[in-house]
């Protein structure tokens, strides 16, 4: 495929773009990357994806496609060697189900203890682990979800391993008990030190930084 | 394979159990409904989906997949050699899932925040994003039938189910609410796709009768002042 012309837009603290750009390392793609500058919106992001408006948006021969996990199984589908979907349809039938619940689940529960305050605040801290518990299950004994090495739901899933300990620290809560939860704890150490996965993640102080003044602004000034 | 080889649990009124239903019918495989009981949870339901313990659920030679649009894909990988579900080109693909999930995301939502909501202007802002979000989808349509019947070309397909299980809820809102808003003006496309979707042999025997949804609306509003998501 010599003659592809691939571009991503994204933002460098967007762990959605972050994902996908997981997806086009392991597959070895050249692209363009396109940086936005949230919350000044690009036209050209607005042309792309009117419909939601938001990053990462991926540009295939100048064809777009938004929404991360959907972009991702069309770089699996389009780029078809190192496949990242598990091959068996009741396999990739789970590997969605987690997928969906991560991004259903996990994650509003986190935010939820990220912005909230008291008793709100505990409340999603405990939902959280909790849902974060039930992930572990879907490890089921292996080193990776995708087995002996990463597939789609490790990296649908991965950024959270950086995002939920920073949600830890800011807000002061505990979601991945390594107690708890030993061995999805182990996995997400053991997943983002991959170099492949580690080269692409955004420097850590930076995030801390953004996320800590994400936090003021939602709260409302002091915390 | 043994009808007994392919359970669907799940309940008449629910257009999110009808998608693996359609999609099962598309590719001519029997299966055993099991109807729960509104207002409480089976066993097997419980034991199946742990996780949600929602409805619908598929169960194929006794494993169990859960969340509709995952079901629908699932269905069309393990039965590929039946009709495809999904497009064949990955471009078009990836087209389908992205408007399924806006539609279970935005669009979904909004229906069902009109009876939910509060005051004259409260619900007139979620008609609004009701109209607005058919509008798009109208526009989709366009886009992906390519002049064809269907979202899904000349036949049925992915996009085609996750829309129109809701069809039937649309017009209980229409009626509760006194507007059309599957209207010429503002989706001419979907309102003749409707028509089509409605009277297809995969669908008409699953598409509940407006009457009787608005019989169950009714008594959910009663019971919890909201209709069912």
């Amino acid at each position: 495929m010599a003659e592809d012309k691939v571009q991503l837009l994204g933002y460098w603290g967007s762990p959605f773009a972050l994902r996908v750009k997981w997806a086009l390392k392991l597959k070895g793609i050249q692209y363009e990357y396109l940086e936005e500058d949230l919350p000044n919106k690009s036209p050209m992001l607005l042309e792309l994806n009117p419909v939601l408006k938001k990053v990462p948006v991926l540009v295939h021969n100048g064809k777009p496609l938004a929404e991360s996990l959907v972009i991702i199984e069309y770089i699996d589908e389009t780029w078809t060697h190192n496949p990242l979907m598990p091959k068996d349809p009741y396999d990739r039938a789970k590997a969605r189900f987690w997928a969906k619940f991560a991004d259903e689940k996990c994650v509003p529960a986190t935010m939820s203890s990220f912005t909230k305050s008291g008793e709100e605040k505990e409340k999603a801290e405990k939902e959280a682990r909790e849902n974060f518990k039930t992930l572990e299950s879907a490890l089921e004994g292996k080193p990776f979800f995708g087995g002996e090495g990463i597939g789609f739901l490790d990296i649908a899933i991965g950024w959270l391993g950086i995002w939920a300990r920073l949600v830890e620290e800011i807000a002061e809560v505990t979601l991945i008990a390594d107690d708890y939860m030993p061995v999805l704890s182990k996995w997400f150490k053991d997943f983002l030190e991959l170099p492949t996965i580690k080269e692409a993640l955004p420097p850590r102080d930076k995030l801390l930084v953004h996320n800590k003044g994400f936090r003021e602004m939602l709260m409302g000034g002091s915390t | 394979m043994a009808k007994s080889d392919v359970k669907v649990l799940g309940a008449w009124p629910s257009p999110f159990v009808m998608r693996p239903r359609i999609a099962l019918n598309l590719k001519s495989v029997e299966y055993e409904f099991l109807e729960e009981t509104v207002g409480s949870k089976s066993q097997l339901l419980l034991q199946s989906n742990p996780v949600y313990k929602k409805i619908p659920v598929l169960i194929h030679h006794g494993k169990p997949v859960c969340e509709s649009l995952v079901i629908v894909q699932y269905i069309d990988e393990a039965w590929a050699s039946g009709t495809p579900l999904l497009p064949s080109d990955p471009y078009d693909r990836a087209m389908a899932r992205f408007w399924a999930a806006y539609i279970d995301d935005k669009w979904f939502p909004s229906l069902s925040a009109i009876a939910k909501a509060q005051g004259e202007e409260g619900k007139e802002a979620a008609i609004a994003q009701v109209a607005e979000g058919l509008a798009l989808l109208d526009d989709a349509f366009a886009k992906c039938s390519k002049g064809k019947p269907f979202f899904g070309g000349d036949k049925i397909g992915y996009l085609d189910i996750a829309l129109g299980c809701f069809l039937g809820w649309l017009k209980v809102t229409e009626k509760m609410t006194n507007l059309k808003l599957l209207d010429e003006m503002i989706a001419p496309n979907l309102v003749g796709w409707s028509e089509r979707f409605c009277s297809h042999s995969a669908v008409k025997g699953l598409m509940p009768e407006t009457h009787k949804l608005m019989e169950f609306a009714k008594m959910l509003q009663a019971k919890f002042k909201a209709p069912p998501s």
